[in-house]
């Protein structure tokens, strides 16, 4: 099960961002470390190791550390990637690490995800909007598994932001809902437990914060670790707004 | 006063249970404010992978099964440990709770109708699922259940569950205050006033009044160091603060689950919903070891039966030798790809990304890690903690106690729901019920002393040890000497060197003074909480001469109804030394202590009749600190009727 490469012992070089905006001493710059690799080593081992035994002021994001919270997404030699699904011996031997950009900067590698990913979720009023009140008597309404599974699908995104920072568009305009919101809205629009009508969906979808914003050049369908299929995400928004134009 | 906030509800986690209570406390017209060190999103509920249990029967597997059925199941898994009237609230609640998921939004697998394959104890078996049951919530099979009823999608199941559950907290427009994390509980008199926290961005503290107050912060694994599954963010403050009260006992915290499937090198879960679906264990051989200990259950006895197995398979040689350490393999190969890249996609992804694995042609390196704490801030049955007027507690951080010395799989999720339910009522109506009557100089006082104890971490030099050095040297005293096989002389030695841990901290130097959250004195503010735990911990185990569920001691390997069927309590008053123990009854009786049903069949009788110490239960618990409850004591038993 060892690969090869897990086997070779290599130095490794980091270069970290820095700047710690409560330090009044603190300017932005980058900061070299070394560490020994060892087998298996993701950068969650390795970030930690250069915290531990090196500069423990150093701030970073880790929860799961198992590519389920989103915690710990950051630009790993220059692509939005999960850190701690991220194996070093993938990488080269120089491991450049810079905090996401599009959201607001915290400390280092810390990003603020949570404060923008709340915003849109609002904004796109990500959750069901049922008509009537949940009745504990009741036997669940059923659903078709295959509904179920397309539904999941969309479910999936754990919000790390690696597609909002390898956004062309959501860097420049922070309004725009990203490939993850449009993945949001996506999801409860084809939940038959959402009664929104495609008027109600047309303003959140259609705004310039929405679907039309997007140039489309799919950079977010090939960045998101959790290989949600935002290429078919686009094309179903864009199919259902086109259609409930014409009506 | 910028460094004091009021609201009516304070809830201190922002996890399914936490979250779940702070809605039922906003329904019920309550003000909260959520505290959360992360996003709420990222909190540890979206760890949880295979299922929720709930008695909903909707598959041919599930035929039969009812909360009745959920009730035996869980107190058979609990060792006899568990509350039996929590555990019978639970049951009768999860399924409502489960119903009330699909209602939020949650996208669980349905049941397919006509002919389904499923895999069961090593056989193929197909089975029809009738028509009328197409499209209601399907369960897989889990450990030490008599019927399938793990409710799920796919092996994402916390997720789904925590996106809607905060989906409903961003509907609400829910005050949550994320990287914020609670350093100490505001009391007087037995009474709780909220909380001060630590802001995780700027380090500054800043108090938070109201009149109800809910830990909801999760399990303590991390005093397992990286020998845990759990995440980073799992330290045990919740239990921590409660346990600086020195009036709130924590209950049964050497009750410690280690889940059997555990990924190595790299410790991440691998759900028991692989076992569910028809994954075999194997040794170095390639045999089912399982089959030859637990003829009956196989690989699906309760955790503690099969990590306990596997512990004892590696021990006589019939592990695989690794640079790592020993393991076992999980088998999947069988399921198929298909399967395994839909129903079980997370652990698909988890070996790919984290090992290099195909779950489909390879085996998977597995061997037993810490998981879960059954312990935690002791409640009544409204989750109100004893001793503490206005505090509460829910989900992994409470102990409610519906595990006992065992939780069953999938029976966490449900807590989490089914408890958010409760407390959050109970919380409501305390809160309601009562009026904001304190100084706010108290408030100011705890703030002031939050700060200088972070002052002096900054103000401490020399050569004293790092506080990482401290960290580690507790985790491999717990996972060497209070892991899965206990004994006396490990676990006095672990005693001994815990204590010396929790001396150390007092000496301990920070190697950085940088202004701001500084992630150092973050961890260091945190350090001495979790030294306590894991010494009070290490002393429950030592104290309790029995195996019970995962508590298993060699030196005393029966289960002891006669002299241990109670509950361990632990305070630590206020400038002692040491922590002080005593126990209570662990509830009312309504199911006699048996044989589980897999595990051994020997132990210790009770030798008082069931009648005479249901007679003994409620004084024993009031003599502790229960609060008094609306309900009386017993009123939702339901006395023989299964
Ligand atoms: S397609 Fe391009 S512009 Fe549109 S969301 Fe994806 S990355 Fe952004
Ligand atoms: S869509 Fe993918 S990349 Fe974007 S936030 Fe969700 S999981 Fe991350
Ligand atoms: S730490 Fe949770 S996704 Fe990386």
């Amino acid at each position: 099960m060892a690969s090869e490469s897990a086997q070779k012992r290599r130095h490794l070089r980091f270069e970290i961002f820095r700047y710690n905006p409560e330090d009044q001493e603190s300017t932005p710059q980058l900061q070299s470390f070394e560490l020994d690799e060892t087998p298996y080593m993701s950068l969650f081992l390795a970030l930690n190791q250069i915290r531990e035994k090196q500069d423990p002021s150093l701030q970073f994001d880790f929860a799961c550390r198992s590519a389920i919270c989103g915690s710990c997404a950051m630009m790993v030699n220059g692509r939005p990637s999960l850190a701690c699904r991220t194996l070093t011996e993938d990488l080269p031997e120089l491991i450049r690490l810079h905090p996401l950009p599009a959201f607001a900067l915290i400390g280092d590698l810390s990003v603020d995800t949570g404060t923008w990913f709340r915003a849109m979720n609002e904004r796109v009023g990500a959750w069901i909007h049922e008509q009537q009140a949940f009745d504990p008597n009741a036997r669940e309404e059923p659903m078709n598994d295959d509904l179920a599974q397309a539904i999941y699908e969309g479910d999936r995104c754990i919000e790390c932001g690696c597609c909002v920072a390898g956004c062309g568009i959501a860097n420049i305009q922070p309004e725009f809902y990203g490939a993850a919101g449009l993945n949001r809205i996506a999801r409860f629009m084809m939940d038959p437990r959402d009664k929104r009508e495609a008027g109600d969906w047309f303003e959140v979808v259609s705004s310039d914060e929405g679907v039309f914003a997007c140039v489309g050049l799919m950079a977010c369908h090939d960045i998101c670790p959790k290989e949600l299929p935002l290429l078919e995400v686009h094309a179903y928004l864009r199919r259902r707004m086109l259609v409930s134009r014409i009506r | 006063m910028e460094h004091i906030e009021t609201t009516d509800v304070l809830v201190i986690g922002g996890g399914l249970a936490g979250e779940r209570c702070a809605i039922e406390a906003v329904s019920a017209g309550q003000d909260v404010v959520i505290l959360s060190v992360v996003p709420p999103r990222r909190s540890h509920s979206c760890a949880a992978q295979g299922g929720m249990q709930a008695a909903l029967g909707n598959c041919i597997k599930a035929g039969g099964d009812s909360p009745d059925v959920h009730f035996l199941d869980t107190v058979r898994g609990s060792d006899w440990g568990a509350d039996q009237e929590v555990a019978r609230m639970f049951a009768e609640e999860a399924p409502i709770a489960a119903r009330e998921l699909a209602h939020m939004g949650v996208p669980w697998t349905r049941v397919r109708p006509g002919m389904n394959r499923y895999f069961i104890k090593g056989q193929r078996v197909e089975i029809d699922e009738p028509a009328e049951k197409a499209g209601l919530i399907m369960h897989r099979d889990f450990g030490g259940t008599a019927k399938w009823r793990a409710c799920y999608a796919a092996a994402g199941t916390g997720h789904a569950l925590l996106y809607a559950v905060d989906s409903q907290v961003v509907r609400l427009g829910i005050d949550v205050r994320d990287r914020m994390e609670v350093v100490a509980l505001i009391h007087e008199g037995g009474r709780c006033w909220g909380a001060v926290a630590r802001c995780l961005r700027t380090g500054r503290h800043r108090a938070f009044l109201a009149r109800a107050t809910v830990i909801a912060t999760g399990g303590f694994g991390r005093i397992y160091g990286q020998y845990t599954t759990n995440a980073t963010i799992n330290e045990g403050t919740g239990a921590s603060v409660a346990l600086d009260t020195g009036i709130v006992p924590l209950g049964n915290m050497e009750a410690i689950q280690f889940h059997p499937t555990v990924l190595v090198p790299s410790g991440i879960l691998i759900t028991e919903g692989c076992r569910g679906d028809g994954g075999y264990l194997l040794d170095k051989n390639m045999q089912r070891f399982m089959v030859e200990a637990e003829p009956d259950k196989q690989e699906l006895a309760s955790r503690d039966v099969v990590s306990r197995h596997m512990m004892q398979c590696m021990k006589d040689g019939r592990g695989v030798d690794t640079p790592a350490g020993q393991h076992l393999w999980l088998d999947l190969r069988h399921l198929g790809e298909k399967h395994l890249t839909t129903k079980l996609r997370e652990v698909w992804d988890i070996c790919r990304d984290f090992v290099g694995l195909n779950p489909a042609k390879d085996l998977i390196p597995v061997r037993p890690t810490q998981h879960y704490s059954m312990g935690g801030v002791r409640v009544n049955k409204d989750g109100h903690a004893y001793g503490m007027a206005g505090l509460f507690a829910a989900g992994e951080a409470a102990c409610w106690d519906m595990h006992g010395f065992n939780r069953l799989g999938g029976n966490s999720l449900a807590e989490t729901i089914v408890a958010g339910r409760i407390v959050g009522r109970s919380v409501a109506k305390f809160a309601a019920g009562s009026s904001l009557s304190v100084n706010t100089a108290l408030a100011l006082s705890c703030v002031k002393d939050a700060e200088r104890r972070a002052g002096d971490w900054l103000g401490r030099s020399g050569s004293g040890p790092g506080v990482y050095a401290i960290r580690d040297a507790i985790a491999e005293t717990m996972i060497k000497r209070v892991g899965i096989f206990r004994d006396g002389n490990e676990l006095e030695q672990a005693v001994a060197e815990l204590k010396q841990s929790l001396a150390r901290v007092d000496q301990a130097v920070l190697r950085s003074k940088v202004p701001g959250m500084n992630p150092e004195l973050s961890f260091a503010l945190r350090l001495k909480g979790m030294a306590r735990l894991a010494l009070v911990t290490a002393m429950g185990a030592l104290a309790r001469t029995e195996s019970r569920g995962a508590h298993f001691r060699r030196d005393y390997p029966l289960r002891d109804d006669a002299g241990w069927l109670n509950r361990t309590l632990v305070r630590w008053p206020r400038d002692a030394a040491e922590p002080s123990f005593s126990y209570e009854p662990v509830g009312l009786i309504d199911l006699p202590p048996g044989h589980r049903g897999y595990g051994s069949a020997e132990r210790i009788e009770m030798t008082v009749p069931i009648t005479a110490y249901n007679d003994r239960v409620a004084d024993g618990q009031n003599a502790q600190g229960r609060q008094a409850s609306d309900e009386p004591i017993g009123s939702r038993m339901k006395w023989g009727e299964h």
